[in-house]
């Protein structure tokens, strides 16, 4: 068996080896191609969801197309779920990750990371009639979460080892198993709740528990920099001139207020 | 960027496969078993190869019902309709009961055809000699009738089998933690997708060969005999 298997891991190696030999070059390639691939939300209102034209919209459109201007590239938005947002990037299907992605070091082992350009916070949201005034409160309770995304590594962390997890594929699921009763809590972006919560008032949830206060970051191919370094520039000038602001305000119904570096 | 296979990070998290590997397995036995069964009775009720012993009308539209709502709708769709669609219907199912169900009642549909066709092969000569030897109807279905229908459609059934194993890969979708599910999680806590696929594929390659070898085994054994 042992043989076998790195046999098969070496060739499977040298059919990728050729693909790895063009790194640092995604810069120069949006350039040349004039097309700026960014995978984007389409199950995280307000940050992307899809309009009722049925075409993506949000802040994180609205984001990878001032990108785009910027670059004076076209943008082509592909749509990515949690789950395979970093794989996107890992495989080349996208050259930016513009998806409400936050930062932590898991992640920084695979993709690097430009400025924030978001706010953003998780947190657990239930029904009134059930309590939880702090994650021990979560014991034995069904949650729902997405996986991949931020919630589900935080919930790991913080929920007693009797909480049921159940994890879904996108945040549509997750929500349908809340709203119909699939689980008891459910772990989201505060806006993605939000939204959940306005459009099925006879749930009569509300917000619980704090997860994590994570701005949003743009996700870029690790070593990437010259890229990277490209975006962080653009997102610094938008911060200055006020741009961030306006379409924080669009969205978010706030402004951007102080986000990490 | 160099890309560089890390089997050890996803084999490292073993117990989470070993536990995918055991609920794929379980799933699978269950529908296996419930779902030959239904499928012999839906083909008892849907043959016509034998004579008088016709189930009433109302019966017969019942299952040809079924069996054309299944086999004409994906699996997935059954799936999310038992585990999202129901609750609202006041049939609130856990996930792991609702791929349980979602599985039996995929399989049923597809057996009872299969096995259907096995029974209309069956020579009328044969069913009149057991009439003419004094058998009742249910020993003429069950001694006559049913071994040499499942030994001729055999390879068949086994395929469908293994089809819906393969199938039960869906059911992580909705949380049942088999072992689509564990990869899923693993790739999403250490981003070793391309490596995570890879060991489920051969896992499952194993499973399905070990299924068919196992299936013709037992049903060699205990449903028709050798020969």
């Amino acid at each position: 068996m042992k043989p076998t298997k790195r046999l098969f891991s070496i060739a499977i190696a040298a059919l990728l080896a050729s693909a790895a030999v063009q790194a640092q070059t995604a810069l120069d390639d949006v350039l040349k191609s004039k097309t700026l691939k960014v995978a984007i939300p389409t199950d995280s209102a307000p940050y992307g969801y899809v309009g009722t034209d049925l075409k993506p919209i949000g802040l994180d459109i609205d984001m990878a197309n001032y990108i785009g201007k910027k670059l004076g590239v076209a943008v082509e938005l592909v749509p990515v779920t949690s789950a395979n947002r970093i794989p996107a990037l890992q495989t080349r299907k996208a050259d930016l990750v513009i998806s409400t992605l936050g930062k932590n070091a898991e992640r920084e082992k695979v993709i690097d990371f430009t400025i924030a350009y978001s706010p953003f916070f998780q947190a657990v949201f239930g029904p009134k009639a059930l309590n939880a005034k702090s994650f021990s409160d979560l014991a034995g309770k069904s949650v729902g979460v997405t996986r991949g995304a931020m919630e589900d590594q935080e919930l790991g962390k913080v929920a007693p080892p009797s909480t049921d997890t159940k994890r879904f594929e996108d945040n549509n699921a997750t929500i349908a198993a809340f709203v119909s009763g699939q689980v008891q809590f459910v772990a989201l972006g505060a806006s993605v709740a939000g939204n959940m919560m306005a459009k099925n008032p006879q749930l009569d949830s509300e917000y619980k528990l704090l997860l994590k206060d994570s701005p949003n970051f743009i996700g870029v191919a690790k070593g990437e920099d010259k890229l990277r370094t490209r975006v962080n520039e653009i997102i610094a000038e938008a911060k200055k001139n006020g741009d961030i602001d306006t379409m924080a305000k669009k969205w978010l119904g706030r402004p951007a207020g102080d986000l990490p570096l | 960027m160099r890309v560089q296979l890390d089997f050890m990070a996803v084999l490292a998290e073993w117990p989470l496969l070993l536990k995918g590997v055991a609920w794929t397995l379980a799933l699978t036995a269950v529908a296996v078993i419930v779902g030959t069964l239904l499928g012999i009775a839906c083909a008892w009720v849907r043959g016509r190869g034998f004579g008088d012993t016709l189930a009433p009308r109302w019966l017969q539209a019942l299952v040809g019902g079924y069996v054309e709502l299944i086999r004409n709708t994906p699996f997935i769709v059954q799936l999310f309709f038992i585990f999202f669609g129901l609750p609202a219907a006041g049939f609130k199912l856990s996930a792991e009961t609702a791929s349980f169900i979602a599985m039996v009642v995929n399989l049923g549909a597809y057996a009872a055809e299969i096995i259907r066709a096995g029974i209309e092969a069956t020579p009328r000569g044969q069913i009149e000699a057991a009439i003419s030897l004094a058998l009742n109807r249910v020993q003429t279905f069950v001694r006559v009738v049913l071994p040499p229908a499942l030994k001729k459609v055999w390879p068949g059934m086994v395929s469908q089998i293994i089809i819906v194993m393969l199938g039960s890969s869906v059911c992580g979708q909705i949380s049942t933690q088999e072992l689509s599910y564990a990869a899923d999680l693993i790739q999403s806590r250490n981003f070793r997708s391309f490596e995570a696929f890879i060991v489920i594929g051969v896992i499952y390659l194993l499973l399905s060969v070990a299924l068919r070898h196992g299936l013709n085994w037992v049903a060699a054994r205990f449903l028709f005999g050798r020969g």
